[in-house]
């Protein structure tokens, strides 16, 4: 027998104070229901004495002191789980939105989830093949991993993502299932129409977990939205052993909902108004990400974040770059010369692939291929840079070299079709290639003997034209 | 019943529980919170309120529930059984948690013993009845690892006479070894463990000077940036330049005793790497797992963040009670700014008055606090041991200049700066020449001439120099590029990319490269100087740079890196050799180079 608590005492924003409240635990739910049968749901979020905090996940809008009857739940927010997931569309908060009813529930699991203990956790090693050279090659996605995508408004992450999932393959052939939850967080209705037209079009749309919060959803809800996208995903991966993509966009309205929900809880701000625990945050959604033992399942991530201003020091990509094993940068100056995926290589990076590449996993000669890469075009940056100043003539004969290597590595490598799905055959091959065109005495990350096997101008010599 | 059970919890924010009108609680003490039972600790006191910080998640904790006192402060136990172990930042095994949280997920409230209670170590002991033991003095030893001694001290907080005492054998944690009667006459059991407050330095006959580097076998640290025995040394980094490889390299091959690696607010994959990785290597030096020397403390970014706060001071603390032993510790906390967010987000949720970018006004005190516990030291049984920190700073949006880099900076001897050009150019260890610094250089000079050679240092020197002069030079080939220079100066270029490529950059996956003895390295530096002393009487004598960087020697010694294997000095001879033929034969000027 629970009890109902009639009105509120206080209404801040998303948030709502109730007073001579007992027996109210930490985090846990409350139902709230109006005048007119509508029903709301909140969360515990302070506790003093009698008096609670609730944050409502619709908003308050229409909320009065007296219009409202609240019973607390005694359980911290479930959603239900079953196999039947796949395939079905939810909201944030976890309500079935596509017209095809309730889940028949195997099981309730706590969207917080609870902290992965090290030693239970098996360190990722196999790679996943994307068929995108320049992540296939330069900065491989693990499987286990969290990859983020760092754009800017108008680039073409989007894009990337959806060519990603339909792509994806995982590399060893286990014969396992492998199923993509995408969780979108205040994104536009077009955008979320892409992604779940993209989903049908390429016939994944039976293999695809959707939790959707639109731009104009409120904000609580958006909070909630990665946490339940991430708990049908462990659930996916570690108990029915398949192995999940998550694709979380875009973090950027996830921090801003969180920086609203802290601001009117009256918290301290720490850097551009974000709360001071904003990298805790994000990492215990970033964390749930991972291989574990006694499980064939794997949780992969791809959390997509646009950069406010394009600037990579901003608070959202700056913790996330903190927390994550890697980051694949968007380019805008690329996407402007008409490059796709316009992927700027040197800012981006797979902490994993270490340890998931080379002989056994993709091909033996692959990290000297992408080191040496990594190198040339690092230089080929200097040259431009210089040459900006003295001219393109006055440059030194190998700074040349270097400018040529740098239009044909953006144009035949980094450059491919929204169809094209390269093997790492193709890929490093095509480093290989590209490199001939530089003297062999630049390439100095290379081992001798595997430099004479592979250094081949004359097939480089198509680059030219 | 217990008294204590009076106090229950009155409100609830995050890790911040309050208890309403009590009197019973002391500072910093440890308590139980909640039916739970979850760790805790006194962090303020009003008259009103008694402020806790809980070290687990508190959801699904109610207010009302009890609150229990324990009376003595956080502690960490200190016995055999902590190296090759993994603890989270409260001192609790994660193996044991996960077989009590039966998965993989760690549940909250997991009541777990420290360290093994059950194992019986093979106990020499030491203490004879009637002799007298003062605090830090040894009673017992035992085999703790197959390369660890576990020397069991007396407290140092305790003396007194022996009066009995138990035979050498077999023995557990808990089991009395033998009893000692202080000077009020009490008698106090010792064990195979004790325990020490966590915020608490362990006290130390005398710090001693700074004189022995700590060997690391990478050569732009031990060569260009040393870092001494019981030193300090902060290395900042943006993301993605290769902290955490740093710290791993340093933790594999420097030549401490027992290495304490501190992931505090981390990741997973991390923690779990240097489990797998460091079961897989040999050290060298005594041909066993490096796990047989280490102990991990992970507290990873998703755990507590209130036990995160707590991981650095129990890391430390582990850390002394090994080098009152007589051994030389070094610790990699990884990373600082993880430390600092907690204690930002504690103080945050207490409403304290934030300083600099919501940074409690503390900070700097707090780190201060803990880089001092590093040292070399004469302990209280007169052993030599050593502390040395080694700490990651993360600076918000790469600027050195945000609160946590520029406090660390003030309290550190060792500054090693990564770069993010550096590492986008794949050159690790990303390590900046120009803006890191050590000031240990001066007072590890005797040891280096003593132990590596007479004229280490001077070598060392002129590749700095190298490296300056290359760095004015730069501004200029940035402005109107490089073939307007002189061919002196285009020499200096093209030996400074020897330096930096052949010398300063190090593979850490190449067998022979990742790590390499300090004789190898005076060795490297030598072929480079000599190289460039050649180069130069050939400039003089008007031979254009082209044609001596034609000759592929450059090339050669860049490689030399890999070519010449640790234990093969010797090969260095022919190198000397080839590079005076070879340009001696330039020099001559009926040679195609030659005047023309």
């Amino acid at each position: 027998m629970s009890l109902q608590y009639m009105g509120l005492s206080e209404i801040n924003g998303p948030l709502v104070v109730l007073d001579h409240v007992k027996g109210v635990a930490y985090d846990e739910v409350a139902d709230i229901k109006l005048e007119d049968g509508t029903e709301r749901i909140g969360r515990v979020v302070e506790i003093s004495g009698e008096k609670v905090v609730l944050q409502v996940f619709e908003g308050t809008k229409e909320l009065s002191l007296k219009n409202t009857k609240t019973t607390f739940t005694g359980k911290p927010l479930e959603i239900p789980l079953s196999r039947d997931i796949l395939g079905r569309v939810f909201n944030g908060a976890g309500k079935p939105v596509d017209g095809l009813g309730y889940i028949y529930p195997e099981k309730f699991a706590d969207i917080n989830g609870k902290p992965l203990n090290p030693v239970s956790r098996t360190y990722p090693r196999n790679y996943i093949k994307t068929g995108i050279s320049s992540i296939d090659c330069l900065m491989t996605l693990i499987r286990g991993q969290k990859l983020p995508i760092f754009s800017g408004s108008g680039l073409s992450h989007n894009k990337l993502a959806v060519q990603i999932v339909r792509q994806a393959q995982i590399a060893d052939d286990s014969g396992q299932e492998f199923a993509v939850v995408f969780g979108a967080m205040g994104v536009k209705h077009d955008v979320a129409d892409y992604f779940k037209r993209s989903f049908e079009e390429s016939g994944v749309l039976q293999n695809v977990v959707m939790f959707m919060n639109l731009a104009n959803d409120p904000i609580i809800e958006r909070i909630l939205t990665p946490r339940c996208a991430l708990t049908a995903a462990e659930y996916l991966a570690y108990e029915k052993n398949m192995h999940i993509l998550v694709i979380l966009t875009d973090m950027t309205s996830y921090a801003e909902a969180l920086r609203e929900f802290s601001s009117s809880k009256g918290e301290i701000p720490g850097r551009k108004g974000y709360p001071g625990y904003l990298y805790s945050d994000l990492a215990s959604m970033y964390e749930r990400a991972g291989v574990i033992k006694g499980s064939t399942g794997s949780v992969t991530q791809i959390p997509i974040l646009t950069m406010p201003n394009d600037d990579i020091t901003h608070p959202v990509p700056d913790l996330t770059g903190y927390i994550t094993e890697g980051q694949i940068v968007l380019d805008r100056s690329l996407d402007q010369t008409g490059i796709y995926p316009p992927i700027d290589v040197l800012p981006s990076l797979s902490r994993l692939m270490k340890d998931g590449i080379g002989e056994g996993y993709t091909r033996a000669d692959h990290s000297s291929v992408a080191n040496q890469l990594f190198a040339c075009y690092a230089k080929v940056q200097d040259a431009r840079s210089l040459s900006a100043v003295i001219g393109e003539e006055e440059l030194s004969d190998i700074d040349k070299k270097y400018l040529e290597f740098g239009v044909a590595f953006e144009k035949y490598f980094i450059n491919q079709g929204f169809e094209e799905n390269r093997t790492i055959e193709q890929t490093l091959d095509l480093g290989w290639n590209l490199l001939s065109l530089l003297p062999e005495s630049e390439l100095d990350r290379i081992d001798e003997t595997l430099l004479k096997q592979k250094y081949n101008p004359e097939a480089a010599k198509r680059f030219n034209d | 019943m217990d008294s204590s059970t009076k106090n229950v919890v009155f409100s609830i924010n995050g890790p911040v529980v309050k208890v309403k009108d009590t009197k019973d609680f002391s500072m910093l003490e440890m308590v139980y919170v909640g039916n739970k039972r979850l760790i805790g600790e006194v962090i303020g006191i009003t008259s009103e309120f008694t402020t806790i910080q809980v070290y687990e998640t508190t959801t699904g904790l109610y207010v009302g529930e009890p609150v229990y006192t324990t009376g003595a402060p956080m502690c960490a136990v200190l016995g055999p059984g902590i190296i090759s172990n993994i603890f989270d930042g409260i001192e609790r095994p994660l193996r044991q948690i996960a077989e009590v949280s039966g998965g993989a997920f760690i549940s909250e409230g997991a009541t777990v013993n420290a360290l093994d209670t059950e194992k019986k170590y093979d106990v020499t002991v030491k203490a004879e009845v009637g002799q007298f033991l003062s605090g830090g003095e040894v009673y017992a030893e035992c085999q703790e690892t197959p390369v660890i001694r576990h020397y069991c001290m007396v407290s140092p907080l305790l003396s007194g006479e022996v009066v009995s005492v138990s035979p050498s054998g077999e023995y557990s944690l808990n089991d009395t070894i033998c009893t000692i009667k202080n000077e009020n006459g009490e008698e106090i059991p010792l064990t195979l463990c004790q325990k020490w407050p966590i915020r608490k330095s362990r006290p130390v006959s005398n710090r001693m000077p700074i004189t022995r580097p700590l060997i690391t076998g990478q050569r732009i640290i031990d060569t260009i940036l040393p870092i001494a025995k019981g030193g300090t040394a902060a290395i900042p980094g943006g993301f993605g330049t290769g902290k955490t490889m740093t710290q791993h390299q340093l933790a594999k091959w420097c030549d401490a005793d027992i290495i304490v690696y501190i992931g505090c607010g981390e990741r997973g994959n991390e923690m779990t790497q240097v489990l797998e990785e460091f079961s897989e290597l040999i050290d060298p030096k005594t041909d066993r797992p490096l796990t047989d020397r280490t102990v991990l403390i992970a507290n990873t970014s998703n755990m507590p963040v209130a036990a995160r706060e707590a991981s650095i001071y129990t890391g430390i603390t582990l850390a002394e009670y090994y080098r009152d032993m007589g051994y030389h510790i070094a610790i990699m906390a990884d990373s600082t700014s993880r430390w600092a967010e907690a204690l930002r987000e504690i103080s945050g949720r207490l409403e304290e008055m934030p300083a600099e970018e919501g940074f409690p006004a503390y900070l700097p005190s707090r780190l201060s606090e803990f880089y001092e516990r590093a040292g070399y030291v004469e302990t209280l049984s007169h052993k030599e041991g050593s502390v040395t920190v080694i700490g990651a700073v993360s600076p918000q949006g790469s600027d050195f200049s945000e609160p946590v880099t520029q406090n660390t900076k003030r309290f550190v001897r060792c500054f090693w700066t990564l770069d993010k050009s550096l590492a986008y150019a794949r050159h690790y260890p990303a390590i900046n020449w120009t803006t890191s610094y050590s000031e240990y250089t001066e007072d590890l000079a005797d040891f280096y001439i003593k132990n590596a050679g007479h004229d280490f240092m001077q070598c060392r020197q002129e590749i700095s120099n190298i490296l300056t002069e290359e760095n004015k030079l730069m501004e200029i080939v940035k402005l109107i590029g490089s073939d307007v220079l002189p061919d002196d100066q285009k020499l200096t270029i093209e030996i400074a990319r020897v330096v930096r490529v052949g010398f300063l950059q190090q593979n850490a996956y190449h067998k022979d490269d990742t790590f390499v003895p300090l004789t190898k390295q005076l060795l490297m530096m030598k072929a480079i100087l000599h190289l460039y002393n050649e180069s130069k009487k050939c400039i003089a004598n008007g031979i254009p740079v082209a044609t001596i960087v034609g000759s592929g020697l450059f090339e050669k010694v860049i490689k030399i890196k890999y070519d010449i294997p640790n234990d093969k000095p010797e090969l260095f001879d022919n190198y000397t050799k080839e590079i005076t033929d070879v340009l001696k034969r330039l020099n001559t000027p009926n040679d195609q180079g030659g005047l023309q």
